[in-house]
């Protein structure tokens, strides 16, 4: 019992301390990919940290949301960390105190309050990005929808220690058509959610351009640290579901021992890190999408998730 | 439910495999909007029926499906294209956008409604086929062959139509490999030139249309005066 609390705090503390260096690594490839050399994998960090021993200034005209969002924005990952499958392949304490929905509404919290304290300063650009993260947000929810419905009723369960259990179970149920188009359509998601290229381009710096950025640009000092680690965490959450409960359930530990548990770090961040190489690959070779054809995009990606589900609840 | 009454091979699902992919790029095949994607799509997914008629004859092994599989593999993703841009000019796959009669996302949503319809309609016949691969290729074979004939009417460029017709034909094919698999392979050889003069043909015909008047949007020939056109 001790160790399974224990292990579930372990994850949160790995969430934490690696979410900036997927961000530094993504950027640092992204840079070489482009031929320059960029700043170093370990960049976040020095940004978080610079921005914690600033000061911070708040607008007298904004409410009480502003101040609060950056905590709910840094919290909500950590309580989705304590129900996915970050390190271990069997359930941890937490595990059964909300399946995969609650922990996508969790995020959505964050997302929620985040789009609050955009529309909450007086600057211009923080509601309209506000606005266009609504846009791709609820264009996202019926890809979202269809994938959690069909991926628990195809392993009869919601909680994803057990999903993850069945695509590997006997290993032809990996090459299931219905597992693909699902592992498709959610990197589809993944890339609309975390504001990745063909939807949101990150390291744009043009206000009128900018989805996801120009939410945060009103913070400073440690309300943008931690809008901006949080940030990363989500990302790197939504990436631990991708690779844990859906695409690769292997390298994870077995049983409770520490030694299972430390060993299963390194070979979770050589996922990551091929996850990595695909994202860099993906944003290298499309370009950003006009706004109003994000709807195509995820409404591929939504006929991708009906297919799945067809395909698995018409097979006999 | 469905799966897991009993273990299925690997093989098995390597074809059902096949088969979603093989829906897939067909429905690439309706939401792109470049000549040259359309063809890309076109490519994969005459690549994936070759394979599915490879995995289906290596399970009972017959020789007979893996020469359809080989004689797919060579004709449709190697001799079509090649056909095509020597006798269509250059310049239908220089053109970026393809105009088209329904917007994207509402044709995606019709292409949805006919893949559901295609596998509504075939679940009566799949009840007497249990246990056999016909319960993956028939469906995605008559959706393919709906979403062909969809994309036909759709859309208004030449080479785009050409290619809804093939998917068309690579429809029925998938469908019928598991269905009738021990056709003649004389038929099948036959079958596949049929279809390269078939491309041949019509692409002789866009080249003229396209030297006569100057597009190959074959949607507008619909209108006899030039002034309303467009």
């Amino acid at each position: 019992m001790i160790a399974r609390i224990a292990f579930n705090f372990a994850q949160v503390v790995v969430v934490m301390l690696f979410a900036p260096l997927l961000a530094g690594t993504v950027n640092r490839l992204k840079e070489m990919v482009q031929s320059e050399r960029g700043p170093s994998v370990f960049q976040p960090y020095r940004d978080i940290w610079k921005l914690f021993h600033k000061d911070e200034i708040v607008s007298e005209q904004s409410s009480w949301i502003f101040r609060f969002t950056p905590f709910v924005v840094f919290v909500t990952p950590v309580f989705v960390t304590l129900l996915i499958p970050v390190l271990t392949s069997y359930p941890l304490f937490f595990a059964f105190m909300g399946d995969m929905l609650g922990g996508g509404f969790v995020l959505a919290l964050g997302g929620f309050f985040a789009t609050l304290a955009a529309v909450d300063t007086g600057n211009p650009y923080g509601p309209m990005g506000a606005s266009r993260t609504r846009l791709v947000g609820f264009l996202a929810e019926p890809v979202f929808m269809i994938v959690f419905f069909t991926v628990s009723f195809v392993a009869g369960s919601t909680i994803p220690y057990i999903v993850q259990q069945h695509w590997v179970s006997p290993i032809a149920n990996f090459f299931e058509p219905t597992h693909v188009l699902v592992m498709l359509a959610f990197f589809m998601l993944i890339l609309a959610e975390g504001g990745r290229i063909p939807v949101d381009n990150p390291s744009g710096h043009f206000e009128l351009a900018m989805i996801d950025e120009s939410k945060g640009l009103e913070y400073s000092g440690p309300g943008a640290a931690l809008m901006m680690w949080g940030g990363e965490m989500k990302f790197f959450v939504l990436i631990c579901i991708f690779l844990n409960v859906l695409v690769t359930p292997w390298g994870l530990a077995r049983d409770i021992s520490v030694h299972e548990l430390v060993l299963a770090i390194p070979l979770v961040l050589i996922k990551v890190l091929v996850f990595a190489l695909t994202l860099v690959a993906v944003e290298c070779s499309l370009a950003k999408l006009r706004l109003f054809r994000i709807g195509e995009f995820l409404g591929a990606a939504f006929v991708i998730s009906v297919v799945a589900m067809t395909t698995w609840v018409f097979a006999i | 439910m469905p799966h897991g009454t009993q273990p299925d091979s690997i093989v098995v699902q390597l074809n059902a495999l096949a088969g979603g992919l093989f829906l897939l790029s067909t429905f690439g095949m309706v939401a792109t909007r470049q000549v040259q994607g359309c063809m890309r799509f076109f490519i994969l997914q005459s690549v994936f029926l070759a394979s599915s008629a490879f995995l289906l004859g290596l399970q009972p092994l017959s020789w007979h499906l893996i020469a359809v599989a080989i004689i797919n593999l060579i004709n449709k993703p190697i001799l079509i294209p090649w056909l095509l841009k020597r006798t269509v000019s250059g310049e239908v796959y220089a053109r970026r956008e393809i105009t088209q009669v329904l917007n994207i996302p509402i044709s995606l949503l019709v292409a949805l409604g006919l893949t559901m319809g295609a596998y509504f309609f075939t679940s009566p016949l799949l009840r007497f086929a249990e246990g056999s691969s016909a319960v993956v290729n028939l469906p995605i074979g008559l959706a393919t062959l709906l979403l062909g004939a969809f994309t036909l009417t759709v859309r208004r460029e030449a080479v785009p139509q050409l290619l809804g017709l093939l998917s068309m034909e690579n429809g029925a094919f998938f469908a019928s490999i598991a269905i009738a698999p021990e056709l003649h392979l004389f038929v099948e050889l036959v079958i596949a030139f049929d279809v390269l003069i078939a491309v041949f043909v019509i692409g002789v015909l866009t080249r003229a249309i396209h030297e006569h008047i100057g597009t190959t949007d074959v949607g507008s020939l619909a209108v006899l005066k030039e002034e309303s056109s467009r």
